[in-house]
């Protein structure tokens, strides 16, 4: 194969985040991408419109972000890893579709590279404020998982792990990336494909005629026939029983499938949740933080450091299902934790219900520019907002 | 007490699915069984075939058919129907859907895949108003019609679907009624054999709910409407096949033939690999 | 077979190959309990084969019966309308001929 058509983009590179992550997608094994443009998050189509055709794979820009879900929706259930791009507003155009592949299990990747908001806001800037829409964009009660890279390293690698997630648990996986790791050139190193890690949906082990397309087995996940394989099942939006009929009147019904649809993710979510602790063994001030805050909460706290101020980091790489285990654990041991967030308040009310006594400090950031390490260092030192 | 007799399409409808939702004489039932009755006469392979459908009566159709089949969001079969597709190009994708579905919410989806020529087959049933949710208004409702929400009578234009469809670039646009049953079977067999993206609209009985804001009558006096007024006249100008009360111009409107867009999409493929190939 | 060629095809005198010819013979099966009560294959069958039976079944409504299977011309309309598949009509099978000329003698 020729070294422009292969797949995993092996090599040492400067690239950036939107890149790194249209190649983790490549690597993960994504063969279908459909999209739409919109600043941040252009760059990925326009990567994945140039490399999907050499591994020969489809590209296709649909005419609305509903459309590009629909369609990423459609390809995973005809067997391929599927993934979609977008930003604010094209997230909550998404929404109604994102609860399509959460109630039929579609496995899915949709990243959102976030921007000033609300409504068309501020498209060339960045923010974190779409962090809680993640997980309660769409009606109804669900959950799923959503990672977030603060770097362009990480916008490859947790790429890679959104499609591993996504196939395991069969569940559409945000990658929520701030426009500043969007757009900001780093290395980036990637391995051999040997070396990558991937996960594929587990397929019924069943004939056809015993196969229920909604019935449990490990990690209370079905395994996932696809089109054409002769299993002709049945997939509805509508709450339905584990043959994948059809059950609107069914008090039961609704019980079982919406109860399982949660638990899959949260009685999971040790599996799922990752974060990064950073000087944190004797620390008594922490900092939660999680994309490009975390970088400037890094250097604050090191800066703590060197001042005497046993401080540490907590960075979020799941952002969903909350790391409240994680936070509960560290809200023991320290006095304070700080949360700088690029909104007015999101993510930290989470940290907040996690932390309980201990107090959380907030760090507001409208507009573009994440906090400078100063401001967040001055929270450290001062103990109070 | 009579014995189970099997009917022998019943080896194409799926067990756990049937017996259907719909009323007494809904045009859906007959369109159920001339889809199923084209399957059968083409001797189609049914684990190659997929059913996708959208919101309202017809979208329970895709739950009553023995294949792979999916009901998707209010509007949004056809852009899955295109992931599908894309992603597994042996399969022949069937999106049954109503006029609300495809043509209200679902308008945008519609004209791009016409556009772009994505080799699916759409087929509308066509019952002029929101049947599911009591017959509300839609985009095919006729002028001065008092339904749900037009109480007063509708003072909003219908579509004409085969001049939309064959605007948007259909390369297959057929009208027929229900009451047309075998002329639709083989508008069907037509659709699903031509490459294309395929549009059939199917003008369809909705006696308990549109029957009653038209006054018309009973399942048989709308089918006797359907007698009277349709015209069949075969590729006449699809601008001018609009539905009035006396008037339903029925037939083929267009038949051409056109690149697909999966035909482009391969050739593509296969041109950027071989120009990367070089090293270029 | 005279009677049954003149009746259902109003001839005006008997064809040359009438003993070689065989009309098909129609067997009309009505899935009682999926009829919905309609009334299209009474309405709109040909020949008038059908009409609403005095019965009722499990949907509360009355389901077709079978007038006279003699006049049934196979056009098969009945099958391809009825919303319900509740309806079907095929050719009298040479078993099924058997079997009635047995019953009959019984």
């Amino acid at each position: 194969m020729s070294e422009k058509n292969r797949a995993v983009f092996t090599g040492k590179h400067f690239l950036s985040g939107d890149i790194a992550c249209a190649e983790g997608a490549l690597a993960a094994g994504c063969r279908f991408f459909a999209g739409y443009p919109i600043t941040p998050a252009t760059e990925i189509a326009e990567r994945m419109a140039r490399r999907l055709p050499q591994v020969g794979a489809t590209y296709i820009q649909m005419e609305d972000e509903i459309a590009s879900i629909a369609a990423v929706i459609g390809a995973s259930y005809a067997g391929l890893k599927a993934m979609t791009a977008t930003s604010g507003p094209g997230f909550s155009l998404m929404q109604e579709n994102i609860g399509l592949a959460v109630m039929t299990e579609a496995p899915c990747v949709i990243v959102d590279v976030m921007r000033g908001g609300p409504s068309t806001g501020q498209p060339t800037m960045a923010g974190q404020q779409d962090v809680m829409q993640a997980k309660w964009g769409s009606h109804g009660d669900y959950e799923i998982v959503a990672l977030t890279p603060s770097s362009v390293q990480e916008a490859f690698d947790l790429t890679i792990e959104a499609f591993n997630y996504a196939e395991t648990y069969r569940v559409p996986v945000m990658v929520m990336m701030d426009a500043i790791v969007g757009h900001m050139w780093e290395k980036v190193i990637i391995p051999p494909a040997d070396n990558i890690r991937i996960v594929n949906r587990n397929k019924p082990s069943v004939t056809p005629k015993e196969y229920m397309p909604f019935k449990p087995e490990k990690n209370l996940v079905p395994p996932m026939a696809v089109f054409g394989e002769g299993y002709r099942f049945h997939a509805t939006g509508l709450t339905h029983e584990e043959d994948g009929r059809p059950r609107t009147e069914s008090i039961k019904a609704q019980q079982r499938l919406v109860q399982r649809l949660c638990d899959k993710i949260r009685k999971n979510s040790d599996k799922i949740v990752q974060v990064k602790e950073i000087m944190m063994e004797d620390a008594e001030v922490a900092v939660v933080a999680y994309g490009i805050e975390s970088r400037a909460a890094l250097s604050a706290v090191r800066k703590a450091r060197s001042n005497g101020i046993k401080a540490g980091l907590v960075r979020l790489v799941t952002l969903w299902p909350f790391p409240e285990k994680p936070i509960a654990e560290v809200a023991e041991k320290v006095k304070m934790i700080i949360v700088p967030e690029m909104n007015y308040g999101q993510l930290v009310r989470e940290v907040e219900r996690a932390a309980k006594a201990t107090p959380v400090t907030f760090l507001p950031k409208l507009g573009e520019e994440p906090h400078r390490p100063e401001e967040i260092f001055e929270a450290i030192k001062g103990g109070k907002p | 007490m009579q014995a189970e007799i099997a009917h022998p399409l019943d080896v194409y409808l799926r067990e756990t699915g049937m017996h259907h939702i719909w009323c007494t004489g809904c045009g859906n039932g007959i369109l159920l069984n001339s889809f199923v009755t084209a399957m059968r006469e083409l001797e189609l392979n049914l684990d190659k075939i997929v059913v996708v459908s959208g919101i309202g009566c017809i979208g329970r159709i895709a739950g009553y058919i023995n294949t792979d089949s999916f009901h998707t969001t209010h509007g949004r079969p056809i852009p899955f129907a295109t992931g599908v597709k894309l992603a597994n190009p042996e399969l022949k994708v069937v999106v049954i859907s109503g006029d609300g579905d495809l043509f209200a919410i679902g308008g945008n989806h519609f004209i791009h895949a016409a556009r772009r020529n994505v080799d699916i087959k759409v087929i509308c049933a066509n019952n002029f108003n929101y049947g599911m949710t009591g017959g509300q208004q839609g985009p095919t409702t006729p002028l001065n019609i008092s339904t749900a929400t037009t109480p007063y009578g509708n003072i909003e234009h219908p579509f004409n679907l085969v001049h939309l469809a064959a605007g948007s670039g259909a390369v297959y646009v057929a009208r027929w009624t229900t009451l047309h049953v075998r002329r639709l079977t083989e508008s069907i067999k037509k659709a699903l054999q031509k490459e294309g993206f395929s549009f059939i609209e199917v003008i369809s009985q909705c006696p308990e709910i549109y029957g009653k804001s038209t006054k018309i009558g009973d399942a048989i006096d709308f089918m006797n409407w359907f007698k009277k007024a349709s015209e069949i006249q075969n590729f006449s100008d699809p601008a001018k096949a609009e539905i009035t009360p006396d008037r339903i111009p029925i037939g083929e409107f267009v038949d051409i033939e056109k690149p697909t867009y999966e035909k482009l999409l391969t050739e593509k493929i296969v041109q950027v690999q071989n120009k990367t190939q070089g090293g270029a | 077979m005279e009677k049954q060629i003149l009746a259902t095809k109003k001839l005006w005198r008997k064809p040359l190959d009438a003993e070689k010819i065989k009309l098909p013979e129609a067997q009309i099966y009505i899935i009682k309990d999926r009829c919905k009560g309609c009334g299209y294959c009474i309405q709109f069958c040909p020949k008038e084969v059908l009409e609403e039976s005095e019965e009722i079944n499990a949907r509360g409504v009355h389901p077709p019966k079978v007038k006279d299977p003699s006049k049934c011309a196979l056009c098969g309309f009945c099958t391809a309308i009825c919303p319900d598949l509740a309806i079907y009509v095929v050719e009298k099978t040479s078993e099924k001929k058997e079997e009635e000329k047995n019953e009959r003698k019984e």
